[in-house]
């Protein structure tokens, strides 16, 4: 069971987020002095759906 | 003669909120009938085609490329729009690329570059969010996925590899969670304290904190898993999880579980999971019936109940009633909800009082909007037929307008129920809004308006201040939605 | 993919752990395998004679006159279009060459050892800027040059070397970066490193004092000789990382005026290709983007080592001339580069990014998924034969090549 120690538990440890997607939600969470990267996101292999989980596959 | 005008931007990317904002004003130009901006997906293209705004240059989009589509009186009056708007398009991503600070472009390098990193919030479209889950879990983060239309096979993928991974995966459609009193996506400014929630719901969520915050107790953290989580083709596995931190957190004393009523293979897990932890826990379950629960645990039939069970029992502050009365002719109530599960927990207050309700979003005991045209319609404008290609009620409450009109005009209905839902996430100023849109349709002696106002002091809205600018427009604001509900049954005569 | 990120490690572990040294300079005729007589050594994947682009066709002509093996530049051309002359890709055969990469049995290259495997990779000595026949020059002045460097500063060189024990090369390009060389637009530093390193060799074992000064001098005036020897490193380092299975790794990019061509560890040799695209730059005064050729040259090899366009954060000076404004854009060009490869190299820092490494191993998965396509520093040739290089800028590999190469790579892991 992951106790409070576990790098991975979200909880009782720093918030650092990264953000995908709508840039409101990173501005609330620097609001609230939480780290955060809004990433510069675009559509995965060019918005090509197919491409993409091909590449999901292959482990990007 | 009416024309379609596509122009197409190859590689353009937009995030969808700010492409509605901008289709919104495109549609408000001269001569301009429709109109649409998104990104060249199937599924897109389609809803444009639905909408005769696909032109032939349109459909050649690809998923990377935006589509501006206009349906205008003519040809002069579609270019006119275009190029009003394309400015407007442009300037926004020029003072992005002007920036010279750098943003990583993917989830691999924000991480490298942010080795402390512990959650990816997701907010991209659908069909996009379940592979940045899938490299987010890879590097070991914790997910929040807000995302919705993600398949069912990639929200078990998902599950299990976080599981595997020993990460949450809170989502797909995990509109609310707060973490250390940092509230995410949708969610309330609540006070701090030592009650833990795990709710596949993001209303139920904001409720309950809200009532909790309100009530003079405190909130350790709110963790989402997204609406399916508890079916069984999913087996709680995040429900699962987020229980298990809690029971480890030490700042978390009573947890509190909020969802529909689980499959019939998950419940004996979560029941399990429940008896092996030795903190209390209060179980709301909307809708469900005759729950056999481990003797840590209590069960809650509203949200109102779930609030209260987890703060000792006691009932909290009474309404008043509401100070008028409706001539006999006005015996309907009708719901409009932003929240879909604030929609639900109104039709369990209806139905226990012996009302027949219908409902887009029924609860076990309702029946759907068409099947019986006697039933009082409580309604979640949240669903998807409301929101396909708009903004969700809670962002943009313009949706509420078309309904609110005909309830107004309907000499049947006596009351009409409204959630105002505020906190991060959610419009500036709800309230407000409502009031504007009321001005226009408000008559005499037209039916009631009785609303609650989901949140807290201290959320950016601040929530005594929505219920002041709903108060002096007449419309009578209950103390909770549950309240707001058993006001209506009052006013009605109805025995609650 | 677990396979994959084995193979990858495996990749980065030879390209990190590579000790590439210059050893000789050689006429590639005595050197290059299978390199015969009429036999032109080009830039980029192959193509044939009716396919290449002006200067490259240009370059060939003059070739083909310096050799001997025509009189004059119309015979030539008679030849190289008739089947006379055969044509294969440098890489084919362990070399790279800038531009339009002309290697023929007498030119002399440079020979570049990678100690720790033991291969070597083979290029020809830069000719300088300005009309010359990597740019489609081929009149006189070309030739004569050609041969000045055949018959003395080839021999000079080689003779130095090998009496020096050669120049290890991965300290050196430490410094260039730290010095401001992103090694593709930039190696002033380089060039002048290693005429230091070479110049008292070079005097020891130099009886002829008038071509002594003339070799120095000819290095001292050349702001990119080090080009073509970065390039010979990035041919010995990056050999040996091909046929890795399973690896996504990108073992070569180039270009040959017409397809711009990549190869991919773990699909072994092929070639994948794409149109080239027009680089987009600054030019020289009187001349436009109405003058430019597509993109050419096998010197895309020194991107594919970390440096040029993915070294740019070292280099403001070179971010400035290829449009990019700020210093601060040109780290940006290195971060973006830093999200398509696999490793970053702790041997070739920059300082100015608080020693980041540069950006090593580029992996199509990442290129293919991010969209980010690498971005190449590079001169910009005259379409017209003979004219030479007209402005210089930047150009982004094709993204179809990548898409290729990764279903190529998918179907060979039995993945759909």
């Amino acid at each position: 069971m992951p106790s409070d120690q576990d790098d991975k538990s979200l909880l009782g440890g720093d918030l650092s987020v990264i953000n995908v997607g709508l840039d409101k939600f990173a501005s609330e969470l620097a609001e609230h002095n939480v780290s955060v990267v809004h990433l510069d996101w675009k559509p995965p292999a060019g918005g090509g759906a197919e491409l993409a989980t091909l590449l999901s596959k292959m482990g990007t | 003669m009416e024309v379609t005008l596509n122009i197409v931007f190859q590689g353009f990317y937009k995030d969808s909120v700010a492409l509605m904002r901008l289709s919104r004003d495109l549609a408000a130009l001269d001569g301009v009938n429709e109109a649409g901006l998104m990104m060249g997906s199937p599924s897109n293209k389609q809803i444009l085609k639905d909408a005769g705004l696909l032109a032939d240059e349109g459909a050649a989009a690809e998923g990377g490329d935006l589509i501006l589509a206009i349906r205008a009186n003519d040809s002069a009056a579609a270019q006119k729009a275009a190029e009003t708007i394309e400015p407007q398009i442009k300037s926004q991503t020029r003072s992005a690329d002007g920036d010279t600070e750098w943003r990583p472009q993917t989830i691999r390098a924000a991480a490298k570059a942010n080795p402390g990193a512990n959650l990816a919030l997701i907010s991209v479209p659908g069909e996009f969010a379940a592979a940045e889950a899938r490299k987010a879990i890879s590097r070991g983060l914790n997910v929040m996925m807000f995302s919705d239309n993600v398949s069912i096979e990639d929200e078990i993928s998902l599950k299990i590899q976080a599981r595997e991974e020993g990460v949450l995966m809170m989502g797909p459609d995990c509109g609310t969670a707060i973490l250390d009193g940092v509230p995410l996506a949708f969610a309330n400014q609540v006070k701090r304290g030592d009650i833990g929630i795990v709710g596949a719901s993001g209303t139920g969520i904001q409720e309950v904190t809200s009532l909790i915050s309100n009530n003079g107790r405190g909130v350790s953290h709110a963790i989402g898993v997204g609406g399916r989580d508890l079916k069984d083709e999913i087996g709680g596995v995040s429900t699962l999880m987020g229980i298990d931190r809690l029971d480890a957190d030490t700042a978390t004393k009573h947890i509190i579980l909020i969802s529909k009523p689980p499959g019939e293979k998950v419940l004996p897990r979560i029941m399990d999971r429940i008896a092996q932890s030795a903190k209390p826990f209060t179980v709301c379950f909307i809708g469900a019936t005759d729950l056999e629960l481990p003797t840590n645990a209590t069960a809650a039939r509203t949200l109102k109940d779930a609030a209260q069970a987890a703060l000792g029992g006691g009932e909290f502050e009474q309404s008043e009633s509401v100070g008028t009365s409706l001539p006999e002719s006005r015996k309907g109530i009708r719901g409009l909800y932003s929240g879909g599960t604030l929609a639900a927990e109104s039709q369990l207050i209806l139905l226990d009082a012996g009302l027949p309700v219908a409902s887009n979003a029924a609860v076990p005991g309702a029946v759907g909007l068409s099947e019986n045209n006697e039933a009082h319609q409580i309604i979640d404008l949240g669903d998807d037929q409301y929101t396909q290609g708009r903004p969700h009620p809670m962002i943009d409450p313009e949706i509420r307008h078309e309904p609110l009109a005909d309830a107004m005009a309907d000499s049947t209905i006596g009351v009409i129920l409204i959630d105002i839902v505020i906190g991060y996430g959610a419009h500036p100023d709800p309230a407000g809004q409502l009031v504007t849109m009321l001005d226009d349709l408000r008559g005499e002696n037209g039916p009631a308006i009785i609303a609650s106002v989901t949140g807290t002091e201290l959320d950016p809205q601040v929530r005594s201040s929505q219920i002041k600018a709903l108060e002096a427009a007449d419309i009578h604001v209950a103390e909770s939605n549950a309240d707001a509900a058993l006001a209506a049954l009052r006013l009605l005569g109805v025995n609650s | 993919m677990e396979l994959i990120e084995k193979a990858n490690e495996e990749a980065i572990r030879r390209m990190l752990g590579a000790e590439p040294v210059l050893i000789d300079v050689v006429p590639a005729g005595e050197i290059v395998p299978d390199l015969q007589d009429k036999m032109i050594l080009h830039a980029g994947p192959p193509l044939e004679w009716d396919r290449m682009c002006g200067p490259m066709q240009g370059a060939i002509a003059g070739i083909t006159v310096f050799e001997g093996w025509a009189s004059d530049l119309e015979q030539a051309v008679d030849m190289a279009s008739s089947g006379d002359i055969a044509f294969d890709a440098n890489h084919h055969h362990d070399a790279v060459g800038p531009m339009t990469g002309m290697t023929t049995v007498s030119q002399p290259v440079m020979v570049v050892e990678n100690k720790i495997i033991g291969n070597r990779a083979y290029c020809a000595i830069n000719e300088g800027l300005g009309k010359v026949m990597r740019f489609g020059g081929n009149d006189e002045e070309v030739l004569n040059r050609l041969a000045w460097i055949r018959d003395v500063l080839g021999p000079a060189m080689g003779k130095a070397l090998k009496d020096m024990g050669g120049i290890e090369l991965k300290p050196l390009i430490a410094r260039g970066l730290s010095m401001g060389d992103e090694m593709h637009q930039r190696n002033v530093a380089c060039s002048g490193l290693v005429l230091r390193a070479i110049a008292s060799a070079m005097a020891r074992t130099s009886d002829d004092t008038t071509a002594l000064s003339e070799s120095l001098a000819f290095i001292s005036a050349n702001d990119q000789f080090h080009l073509n020897i970065t390039m010979a490193m990035g041919k010995a380092i990056m050999d040996p990382v091909r046929n890795i299975e399973g690896s996504s790794i990108v073992t070569a990019m180039s270009r040959n005026g017409t397809d711009f061509g990549i190869r991919v560890s773990g699909t072994g040799d092929e070639w994948f290709t794409a149109p080239v695209e027009m680089p987009e730059g600054l030019y020289f005064a009187g001349y436009s983007e109405a003058d430019a050729n597509p993109d050419m040259g096998d010197s895309t090899i020194v991107e594919t080592i970390g440096l040029g366009g993915f070294a740019m954060g070292a280099s403001p000076a070179v971010a400035g001339f290829v449009g990019a404004g700020a210093a601060s854009e040109a780290a940006n060009y290195t971060y973006r580069m830093g999200e398509i490869c696999a490793a970053e190299n702790p041997e070739w820092t920059i300082p100015s990014l608080d020693y980041l490494g540069v950006p090593t191993g580029i992996d199509i998965r990442l290129v293919v998924d991010s969209g980010i396509a690498p971005t190449i520093n590079t001169g910009i040739a005259h379409r017209e034969p003979g004219i030479g290089q007209v402005g210089a800028g930047v150009v982004r590999a094709p993204m179809a090549c990548f898409e290729q190469a990764v279903r190529r790579l998918a179907a060979n892991l039995g993945l759909s």
